[in-house]
């Protein structure tokens, strides 16, 4: 399990190289990059976090994914500071034996960052800066797992 | 001594990232309502607590739970990560 909260940007292609290599039972790998959306002339996110709470948080919705979905490997790395349309805000990976577990393991593991992770989004744009709204949506997502 | 942290926008509307506060408080509500009584900030901050969430030592809790043994408590609205 690999769990990274960080400013820099990453490489998807790096991360992805390096991603349960020296396992030979993984069949399936899946990954999810988030990506900074221009809406309505989105200038800059930034993106505030709670140090400490954050990667432990991060860690047991993890280890769940890993137990439930019997995961080979798992990986989290999601940023925090000013980010500009176009930038990576995070991504997630699953190795399994079989695709299905991957790609399920991995929609869950997005439905639990979105409300469980301590995150918070701030944008900024031509009318002023606004702090991103949690969905209901979001959080009805959770009750299929 | 407990410390209280505040984020996002509860953290704008106080005015600070942290402070460690004296407090007798039994649950998380009644150190909510002492905060309240303080300065009109805080009750800005916490006028809607439908609109917040918060967390005991790093775990998310409710606002009925005991503070008996707690070192920290952050308030903040729900969380956009992802």
């Amino acid at each position: 399990m690999d769990i990274r909260v960080q400013t820099e940007p990453f490489s998807v292609g790096d991360v992805l190289d390096g991603f349960g290599k020296g396992s030979h039972d993984i069949g399936a790998v899946v990954s999810f990059t988030g990506i900074v959306r221009d809406t309505g002339g989105l200038t800059r996110m930034v993106i505030e976090h709670y140090p400490g709470m954050t990667e432990r948080a991060i860690n047991e919705i993890a280890s769940e994914a890993m137990e439930r979905w019997s995961l080979a490997d798992c990986l989290v790395i999601h940023r925090h500071g000013t980010l500009v349309p176009g930038d990576q805000i995070m991504m997630v990976a699953t190795a399994s034996r079989h695709r299905a577990a991957a790609f399920e393991a991995a929609e869950f593991l997005m439905d639990y960052l979105k409300s469980r992770a301590p995150f918070w989004k701030k944008e900024f744009g031509p009318d002023g800066a606004e702090w991103v709204a949690a969905k209901d949506e979001d959080e009805d997502a959770l009750s299929r797992w | 001594m407990i410390d209280v942290m505040y984020f996002a926008w509860v953290r704008e509307r106080i005015g600070e990232p942290r402070e460690a506060v004296e407090t007798q408080a039994a649950t998380v509500v009644d150190l909510v309502e002492e905060l309240k009584a303080r300065e009109p900030r805080y009750e800005a901050a916490f006028a809607d607590l439908s609109a917040l969430r918060v967390a005991l030592d790093q775990e998310l809790s409710d606002f009925d739970a005991p503070l008996d043994g707690v070192r920290e408590v952050a308030f903040f609205p729900p969380m956009t990560g992802g």
